[in-house]
């Protein structure tokens, strides 16, 4: 039997402790299939190592990469910290992008210092609106988000479909379903020559800053907490929940959308329906591992990204699959959950003073 | 409108309605089972995946159909032990845990199959379950050709959810599902382990849902292909809130949903030339959410469901 | 109270029973004894360890040191298995619960099978069962429809759900834990009745008290529990009240003196407020409150208490009615306009609504305020004044914490019921309501509790006390209204009021027989 004793304060350090031991323990898990697979682990490891940080170019490639994770990670990690169960952030980041196309090819036309806040908003706004919708069937009409956001994503994606085969087909495509290029007005600009790194690093970093100071400063956040921590309590207080939990919602999917925005904005320069390899739900990955802590996004982000990254590479050194990746990733989620435990509480086994229990 | 009318006197309509429900049949069962114990289970896609390519990759490797759907069963229980672990005595979220577990299988399963088969242009075909042919029944006029020429693992859905309800209303260990998900408590105090149940339910029903996967490789198609699940698991969560946790509801709930939409792939038909496909295909999902939304009100939620138990606290 | 027979074999053995929680030792050493038709009342105060003490009996806790021993039917004692409700039920061992544990969603007859057979066996053998019930019912008098579904039932009639259960699995012993915090007192006298005619027929009886007149009234025997050590073991005859009452407490007991206070002008107006469907509802509710009075709400839990609360509270619309602050009508109300309104709310289930377990003493401290120019500006949190004044509250209110910045989870139940009397009482409201304030308390968090109340009142607050314990009531309240299914009766004097009729009202006698 095994027992829980709650801890008192938790160190930041112990914190960062759990997200690396949950790391670790994935890489060390995803020996198994990668021995089946017929991988030497050491050599896999470098091949990936080298594929994300081995080079400039490589270096460049994985922070491209980490950019919408870290905006998916923050929109999870701002909702799940209001217990708002956002699993949607796939579905806004196609709304986002799909709204950063609408805009960006010649719906408006105008200098750059115009056009390209126009598109970032336009994406942001899309990504909130898709959000306000389950957001609002659960505060009005009681429907759990988790089922609503998770089967939107699947709506959105047929709806960019029709979108890209329909109205907002490129006519110079010859035929395949992808949007006209965004104006060169409109595009976020490179941030070095010669690679795809582009702005959207930027947003994302400014954008983990600011919700870090929205939870950690202001009443807003200081509502988030509340809300996320203990509703009853919360609403008892006089805590607007509602209202808290339309402002998460917006303001998750929002970051979601801005994701899409710096995929068609700063990277593709158009819009095709497989803009995402998932970064929706690994952005849930990254939000967990990070303990939903705004800047632990960010290296949570960069962690995934590099094997995302760095899995392409070796995958291409070695023809196994790079699934791989997502498998990685997937037991990341597992084992960062298991070692949140050592977080909270001192885990003892049966007999030796337990004290979850309270002594009445 | 004659034309609407003559869809719904079609036998091969209803046979069709009968084949889109039968995955969400056992998707529903294996998903109401969990839940009435008082775990939510959101690895159902995930697993539901896994069951598709384990049982279609039994097949292949030469392990017959029946062993087929008993390694899907296999693997389904499996990955719904890990959820097991995980929510019942560590007691983590049922949310996180659940996501997890479908990227889990998810990704395991592509891994594997790719690992498999890394170089093949189109997926191997296995032989696929046949329409069984009941006699006297499937010979009926009109009856037999809508309802009684489907393959095994449509009768064996049939079968689940009434063995289901039996077990639920009519055995201890159903009165005991049903306590646990309500007051784990009552459970404890009359001796019984909570965990046990919980844990035992969560992984028998991950094994019927996997089923649900299984019959997609091995009886609506012949093979398995990236994404063919296609948020089916999800709808069975919905549905399952639908049908108030009842099986026979639950029965009920997922022809309703074949027939629809049976019914919406036939009207494509008819009218595709002007709406676009994917409205069509969008149809499932807004289908589902309509549901949550006509139920949410007083859906009778079971009073433990989310909730960990730690014994010694209250 | 006709005695046990001397002789008569001992049922059940606690042998120096220690259980320790980090720091705390709940159990120290414990001994006791049960008689074969003896009623052993175990008395002491909140945290005393009596609740610890049954749960290690009943195997939810396991003993750090001692064993427990049963009597095997030869009369010999073995020792039976920590840490195992089944172990504990299989020896006979039965217990009845402070919370209810009953599955709400099945019948009254699957609670009592629940367990009782084995879970492969293919079908559920009801009728054998409803036979056996029947006969027992008969027998011990304890009536309830073996069909209903337990949501439907009242609280006394799962009291009696929860002993049938044991009796039906042929209990040697029976264990209740507070049976009558729940009950009005002629309800108490009936169980009371009952439990005399069960240990009459051979069954040894534990009951859990903190309740000196029942204790005296009701047992053979009272072994009295302080600070986790059994401090005294006497025939109930050889008992006095007072003397029972210094051994509970440690020291001579000084009673909370109300005091006469002076009742001003009506405050606080209900009228006609309806809210709620099904068993929790109030309905047609009518209430005046004046400054400078206490005034108390009777009733058997469960009959509209909590939605009263949390009407009041600004948690719930009523669909009819209105309510009245002062000059203000607050209808469509939210919890943040009756804070703003001036009236602080003490929810009776502080661990769920009253604080947030994971922010700080300090946030919890400031949680209602969060909006107010003290604790923010321009929507920015103002961090070093929001603990300036948490230090001060924890000092004026002798919250024992480590410091404003710790998780207030970390708190004791009565540490944490100081937060909410602090963050609520800080702004003077004009109106205070207590909801259950002492539920669960130890004797000095809850003398803190009342002494806060009666500042309130003297100082010219309305304070509405919601309770179901009727010594508190009666000690606190200047007058006192009671609560039956969903309907308030007219305030009386407390003066003017007895055990015995508040009781009856309690139960919807006088009421009905007014009507």
């Amino acid at each position: 039997m095994i027992r829980f004793e709650p801890r008192g304060p938790v160190a930041v350090s112990r914190t960062i402790g759990v997200s690396v031991t949950a790391a670790v323990a994935a890489l060390v898990l995803a020996a198994i299939p990668m021995l089946f697979a017929g991988l030497s682990v050491l050599d896999a490891y470098v091949l990936m190592i080298k594929g994300a940080w081995g080079s400039m170019f490589a270096f460049t490639e994985m922070l491209t990469r980490a950019s919408p994770l870290i905006l998916t990670g923050l929109a999870a990690a701002v909702a799940f910290r209001a217990k708002l169960w956002n699993i949607g952030a796939e579905g806004q980041l196609y709304a986002g992008a799909l709204a950063a196309v609408a805009v960006g090819t010649g719906l408006i036309s105008g200098p750059s210092f115009v056009l390209v806040p126009a598109v970032i908003v336009a994406g942001a706004l899309a990504g909130g609106l898709v959000m306000l919708v389950p957001t609002l069937l659960k505060t009005r009409l009681g429907v759990d988000e988790v089922v609503t956001t998770l089967l939107l994503n699947f709506v959105i994606l047929l709806f960019v479909q029709m979108m890209l085969e329909g109205p907002m087909q490129d006519p110079m495509g010859m035929g395949w379903p992808q949007s006209e290029p965004i104006l060169d007005e409109a595009a976020l600009p490179k941030l070095m020559d010669r690679m795809r790194i582009h702005w959207g690093l930027v947003i994302a970093l400014a954008a983990s800053l600011g919700v870090y100071f929205l939870l950690k400063r202001t009443v807003w956040g200081f509502e988030i907490r509340a809300v996320g921590e203990n509703a009853a309590a919360a609403r008892h207080a006089g805590i607007p929940v509602t209202a808290t939990f339309i402002r998460v919602g917006l303001l998750s999917g929002a970051l979601a959308g801005l994701a899409g925005v710096g995929e068609v904005a700063g990277l593709k320069g158009y819009l095709t329906a497989d803009l995402s390899p998932g970064f929706g739900y690994s952005g849930i990955v990254v939000a967990m591992l990070a303990g939903l802590s705004p800047i632990g996004v960010v290296f949570a982000a960069l962690f995934i990204a590099s094997i995302f990254v760095g899995a392409d590479s070796m995958s291409r050194a070695t023809g196994v699959s790079n699934y791989l990746a997502d498998l990685i990733v997937a037991i990341s989620l597992l084992s960062v959950l298991v070692s949140g435990l050592f977080l909270r509480f001192r885990i003892r086994l049966a007999g030796t003073r337990p004290a979850r229990e309270s002594a009445k | 409108m004659s034309d609407i009318l003559e869809i719904f006197m079609s036998a091969s309509f209803w046979a069709a309605a009968i084949r889109i429900a039968t995955p969400l049949i056992f998707g529903v069962v294996g998903a109401l089972i969990c839940e009435r114990s008082g775990v939510l289970n959101l690895g159902i896609e995930g697993i539901f995946t896994a069951g598709a390519m384990a049982g279609w990759m039994a097949v292949w490797l030469g392990a017959g159909l029946w062993g087929g759907v008993l390694v899907a069963a296999l693997a389904g229980g499996f990955f719904g032990l890990i959820h097991a672990v995980l929510t019942v005595p560590l007691g983590l979220s049922q949310h996180v845990s659940g996501i997890g577990v479908t990227l889990f299988a998810t990704s395991l399963s592509y891994f594997i199959y790719r690992t498999a088969l890394p170089d093949v242009s189109s997926p191997p075909r296995i032989e696929a379950f046949q329409p069984l042919d009941i006699p006297v029944l499937s010979d009926l006029p009109f009856l037999g050709p809508a309802l009684f020429q489907q393959t095994p693992l449509t009768f064996l859905a049939l079968f689940l959810v009434a063995a289901t309800a039996y077990v639920l209303y009519r055995t201890p260990l159903g009165l005991a599902i049903q306590a646990v998900g309500d007051n784990p408590a009552a459970v404890e105090s009359q001796g019984l382990s909570v965990y046990g149940l919980r844990m035992g339910t969560v992984v028998a029903g991950s094994a019927i849902m996997a089923l649900g996967g299984a019959f997609l490789t091995m009886s609506a198609f012949d093979a398995f292909f990236f994404g063919m699940v296609n948020g089916r698991g999800w709808i069975c969560i919905a549905l399952t809130v639908f049908a108030s946790w009842r099986p026979g509801k639950a029965l009920l709930g997922a022809l309703l949903f074949g027939a629809f939409d049976a019914f919406q792939v036939r009207l494509q038909t008819e009218v595709g030339s002007f709406i676009p496909g994917q409205v069509f295909l969008m149809m499932p999902y807004l289908l589902s959410i309509a549901a949550l939304i006509v139920v949410a009100r007083r859906a009778d939620y079971p009073r433990a469901l989310l909730v960990p138990y730690f014994r010694g606290q209250r | 109270m006709a005695l046990p027979a001397k002789d008569a074999p001992v049922l059940l053995r606690l042998d120096g029973i220690t259980k320790r929680f980090g720091a705390l030792t709940a159990n120290d050493a414990v001994c006791l004894d049960l008689k074969q038709g003896e009623i052993l009342a175990l008395l002491g105060e909140n945290g005393a360890g009596k609740t610890t003490l049954m749960n290690i009996l009943f195997g939810h806790y396991v003993a750090d040191e001692g064993s427990v021993l049963v009597s095997r039917g030869d009369g010999d004692l073995s020792p039976l298995e920590p840490g195992s409700p089944h172990a504990a039920l299989e020896a006979g061992v039965g217990m009845v619960h402070q919370h209810f544990t009953l599955a709400e969603n099945l019948s009254v007859l699957d609670n009592i099978l629940l367990g009782t057979e084995k879970l492969s066996t293919l079908k559920s053998r009801r009728a054998p069962a409803r036979r056996k019930l029947e006969d027992l019912m008969t027998r011990s008098g304890l009536a309830v429809s073996l069909d209903m579904r337990v949501s439907q039932l009242s609280v006394g009639e799962k009291q009696r759900v929860e002993i049938l259960k044991a009796l039906y699995r042929n209990a040697k012993v029976l264990v209740l834990d507070e049976p009558t915090a729940v009950l009005t007192p002629q309800e108490s006298d009936t169980l009371f009745a009952i439990l005399k005619k069960l240990a009459d027929a051979g069954l040894g009886i534990i009951f859990i008290s903190h309740k000196l007149a029942e204790v005296m009234a009701a047992s053979h025997r009272i072994a009295v529990l302080r600070g986790g050590a059994k401090v005294a073991d006497l025939p109930t005859s050889e008992c006095d009240q007072r003397q029972l009452a210094e051994l509970m407490v440690g020291h001579e007991v000084s009673e909370t003196v109300r005091g006469t206070g002076a009742p001003g002008d009506t405050l606080f107006i209900l009228t006609g407020v309806s809210a709620g469907e099904s068993r929790e509802s109030i309905r047609d509710v009518n209430l005046d409150l004046r400054s400078g009075e206490i005034l108390g709400i009777a009733g058997v839990s469960g009959n509209g208490q909590t939605m009263l609360a949390r009407v009041i509270s600004g948690l719930e619309t009523p669909f009819a009615g209105s309510m009245r602050l002062g000059e203000r009508t607050l209808t469509q109300a939210n919890a943040r306009t009756m804070i703003d309104a001036g009236l602080a709310r003490i929810p009776e289930d502080r661990h769920r609504d009253g604080i947030v377990g994971a922010m700080t003493v300090s946030e919890n401290l400031a949680i209602e305020a969060i909006r107010k120019p003290d604790c923010q500006r321009f929507g920015l949190l103002r961090f070093a004044a929001m603990r300036e004044k948490a230090r001060a509250m924890i000092d004026a209110y002798d919250i024992r914490c480590q410091g404003e910045d710790s998780p207030a989870r970390l708190l004791s139940g009565g540490n944490i019921q100081k937060i909410v009397l602090a963050r609520t009482l800080e702004t003077e409201p004009k109106v205070v309501l207590a909801a259950q304030p002492s539920r669960g308390l130890d004797v000095g968090a809850t003398s803190e509790v009342y002494r806060r109340l009666l500042a309130a009142r003297a100082r010219g607050a309305g304070v509405l006390l919601i309770s179901e314990d009727l010594d508190e009531l009666m000690r606190l309240s200047d007058r006192i209204a009671v609560i039956h299914r969903g309907h308030l009766s007219d305030a009386e004097p407390t003066e003017t009021l007895d055990r015995g009729t508040l009781g009856l009202r309690m139960a919807g006698h006088t009421m009905e027989a007014a009507e």
